[in-house]
Order: structure tokens, then sequence, then C-alpha cells
């Protein structure tokens, strides 16, 4: 019930926008490069779809990928500090810097060693999405109650058992908290890396490298389309984790429905 | 009792005490021996220790001192023959009530043919045969403690150690479950380390209690309840009941005033 109103109530307040939007640019007669209406936008949404899908498409090929890879070693580097206590409070401090390093500072590093490729938008990628999905997924691990260990321990389970049995299925809500998150930003990391690194494919860039040329052309129109395509590909990724999310635990956790934030 | 010798008591624990490591004394000097077959409860008001000497008994928290032997083993190695069942019903929630029940055999790599019939008989044995496929959060506490027990009882121990199991019921359920695992009781035979803070449940279960005083936790009392078998509600009705009930109630209030 609850989710068909947060529907209802997003299509008000999406129509609700445009319609401020278009009163404001009338109203004010904004010539289009500086803040089009949405028809324009919508004109160039569709007479350039064929390239602005292209742009997307690239930008989702990192995202995922750079998601992806955090994934696997985010879950990794959770295992491991859940079986090693001492490990975890060396090195957890590090995970929070990865998170707090601004990532602005770090992707002209990173295209700097990798070189101008799709491959160093998806480390830029990796590294902004790896922080949440290791925090998130550590704490659920190692939030297991004593008496469920206990009672592992007196049916002589090994650790592994412990872990493939317990910590990891305990810790799948929170594991699914750190990849929504992250989700979320890949797509910010994508684009951050594209920002600097462009294309090797002249004109076919992502999203980020489209919009910096859209810039420089005052394309103001086509700008917007992109930021549009942004939203929606941010959209459909954290949509796409929350119906995971669903089919893993609808069954027995008791908030199908996404808790907010961290 | 044709198997194990009669010299060896079940369980038996021997000038045990327990000291945390910030230096306060849970356990005493506590000498006690529980014979094979006895419903012993141990009574007692909070911070006695009397569910840290249940951890004593399974192994899962070390003693500071003293020897603690369950059939002459030590607990770590007697394991096998021992079920814990914890104050909260401790079920996985993503599993069914099938898969809850089943666990402990999993994890004791028991064939997947017999792990599949016992937990169909018991089951049965505890009622919940309708409910099998259900999780946890669909369940009421008296079904989830049945679960809890199901489970506890699939592995076929021959002691079982219950940490105020009953605790969070109301009371109504609670009578209803003290009823049977009674019954559980005497067709399985087993040796049974109960605790509670109930005076009501220690005598309506128990062949003897024993009861605590706390800081540190000793033993102060040990009280024989020789109520006839079978117990059921009428057994709650009869006068010899409430004299326990009594006396055993005076004894409480005796320790824990000093």
């Amino acid at each position: 019930m609850k989710k068909r109103w947060l529907v209802l109530n997003s299509v008000i307040v999406f129509n609700s926008l445009i319609v401020v939007w278009a009163s404001i640019v009338a109203a004010a007669r904004l010539p289009v490069y500086i803040l089009p209406g949405p028809l324009p936008v919508a004109q160039a949404l569709i007479a350039r779809f064929p390239s602005l899908l292209d742009s997307t498409l690239i930008t989702a090929e990192e995202a995922v990928a750079g998601l992806g890879a955090s994934i696997v070693a985010g879950m990794a580097i959770a295992m491991v500090f859940a079986q090693w206590r001492g490990l975890r409070q060396l090195a957890y401090p590090y995970t929070i810097l990865l998170q707090t390093v601004p990532i602005l500072a770090i992707a002209p590093l990173i295209i700097e060693w990798v070189g101008t490729s799709i491959f160093s938008v998806m480390i830029v990628t990796f590294i902004i999405c790896l922080a949440p999905i290791i925090a998130n997924t550590t704490q659920g691990l190692i939030s297991v109650e004593e008496n469920m260990v206990h009672l592992f321990l007196m049916h002589k389970a090994t650790p592994l058992q412990a872990l493939l049995k317990l910590r990891l299925p305990h810790a799948l809500p929170q594991f699914f908290t750190g990849i929504r998150i992250a989700a979320g930003i890949s797509v910010i990391g994508a684009f951050t890396g594209e920002l600097f690194a462009g294309s090797t494919r002249v004109g076919e860039g992502g999203l980020g490298y489209a919009m910096t040329y859209a810039k420089n052309q005052m394309e103001t129109a086509y700008l917007f389309a992109l930021v549009i395509a942004a939203t929606v590909l941010g959209f459909s990724l954290f949509f796409l984790v929350m119906f995971f999310e669903w089919l893993a635990l609808h069954n027995w956790h008791e908030s199908s429905r996404p808790q907010a934030g961290d | 009792m044709v198997n194990a010798p009669q010299s060896i008591p079940e369980i038996a624990l021997e000038g045990v005490t327990k000291r945390f490591r910030k230096g306060a004394v849970a356990l005493q000097d506590i000498t006690l021996t529980v014979e094979r077959g006895e419903f012993v409860t141990l009574l007692g008001p909070s911070g006695c220790g009397k569910s840290t000497l249940l951890k004593l008994v399974s192994g899962l928290s070390p003693v500071t001192a003293g020897k603690v032997s369950v059939n002459g083993m030590t607990p770590e190695d007697a394991r096998s023959t021992m079920s814990f069942i914890f104050q909260d019903a401790t079920l996985l929630p993503w599993r069914t009530v099938e898969q809850n029940v089943g666990l402990g055999m999993e994890l004791e790599h028991t064939a997947r043919s017999l792990r599949k019939e016992r937990v169909h008989a018991m089951l049965q044995l505890v009622g919940l045969a309708e409910v099998r496929d259900r999780y946890p959060r669909q369940l009421s506490g008296g079904m989830k403690m049945r679960v809890s027990i199901a489970r506890a009882l699939a592995s076929r121990p021959r002691i079982l150690l219950l940490d105020e199991p009953f605790a969070a019921l109301d009371e109504m359920t609670r009578d209803r479950m003290n009823e049977e695992l009674l019954r559980h009781y005497t067709e399985q035979k087993w040796t049974v380390l109960f605790v509670t803070h109930s005076v009501a449940e220690a005598v309506f279960l128990s062949t003897r209690i024993v009861v605590l005083a706390a800081h540190p936790g000793r033993v102060a009392h040990e009280i024989a309840i020789d109520l006839p078998w079978t117990r059921n509600e009428a057994t709650r009705e009869s006068k010899a009941y409430e004299e326990q009930v009594t006396h055993a109630s005076r004894i409480l209030r005796e320790v824990q005033q000093g």
C-alpha cells in the first residue's frame, strides 16, 4: 500500500516541477541557452536520442562494472574484517578514508596512471562504491546475536559453517543497504571519471564527456537532456538493486520496504 | 539404566568458580552433581549466576577454577550429547520452520534422508506439522519456542540444558509448554538442567531444585520435589504442590535476605 502511495506522490511532484519550470522560463522570457523550457529539452531528447542512448549505455557499462567489482571486493574485505577482529580494528579507518578523500582529486591521478580509457573510469567508480559496501556488510556480519553463535557452537559448527549459514544470511539486509547506496553513487563515479578521462572514441563518450561537450557548444537543451538521462540511469540502477533485495529478503525480513539512507 | 556405569554422574561440578574478566565473581566454589534421568532446576534471584552455570556445563564459557565433567568427559567433548535451549527461541529468520528444526542435524552432517525423517517426526511431536513452511516471523511466541525445542530434540540429546526458555511467554502458554516439556522428558528419559526464576515452574517440573544465592553465586539449598508423575493440570491444583511451592518460596526468600 505504502509503495503505491510513494509512486503516486512521485508522479505528482514530478509533474508539478515540470509546470513550475515551464512557468518560470515563460514568465522571465529566458533565452534557451540560459535555461531552456521543458519543450526544447524534450525536442533535443527526441532528435538526438541515438547519441543520447549511446552515451547512457557507455556510462551504464562503466557504472555497472565499477559497482560489480566493488560488490565482489567489498564483500571479500568485509568477510576478512568479520573473521579477524584485530585486522578490522587496524584497517577499518582506511575504508572511512576511502569515503572522505575527494574523488575529484583522485580521478586525475588514476587517469594519469591508467590512461584515458573506459577502464580508468571504472576504477574511479569502483573506489567511490567500495566504502559503503564494506561498512554495511561488515556491520551485518559482526552483529550476530551471541546466543546464535552459541547455538552453532553447541552443534559443533565449523567457522566456515557459521559464516555461510549464519553470518552471511544475517548480513544480507545490511549488504543490500550498502549496495543500494553504492548504486546511487556509482553513476556519479562514472560521471566524474568521464569528466577527466573523456573518451578515446571521439564523439562517442559517456554522459559526463557528452555533457562537457554540450556545455562548451552552448547546447543547453541537450545538456538538460543528458542530465535527465543520467538521473534515469541512477534511478534504474537503484531500483534494480531494490528488486534483487526484495527477491532475497521479502520472505523473511521484516522490512520488505527499504530503510531510509544508511 | 543398562548403559553408563552408575559411578559416573551425568553432570558433575567440583569446586567450580567463575570470575568474569572485570573481576566480578559470578560463581563461587560450586559443587553439584546431577544423576542420569534427573530434572534439576536452578532457582535463584537475578545475578546468582544460574545462566552462567549452564554456560559452564555446556563449555560455552570456561571455568576460572575447579572442574566440570559431563559423563566423565570435558563439556566440549560431550557436546554431541547435549542440547541447549535458549531464552529466546534463536530461530534463523531466513529459514522456514522445517529448515530451522533441521539446522542442528545439518551442522552435524546427518544424512539427508535421516534428517528429513527426524524433522518430520519432531514436527509431529511438537504439533507443528501444519506450519512447517512458515517463517519464524509468522509464528507466535509459543510456536517459536516449540520450534526451538524440536530443533534441540532432533539431535537426540541425552542432556538438555534450558536457560529460562519460557520466561517471555504468557502464563497460560508457559503452563502448557511446561506440560509438553514434561511429556517429552518422561518419554525420552533425558537428564535436564533447567534455569528459571519462577518458583511455581521449578516445583512443577523438577525432581530436585537447587537454590542459588547471589553475590557471589553459590549453592544455598537443595529441595527434593516428590510430586507424583505424571504431572498435569491436576498436579497444579493439588495440596502437595501448593505446599511445595510455599516451602520453596520461603527458602528462596530466606536466601535472598541473606
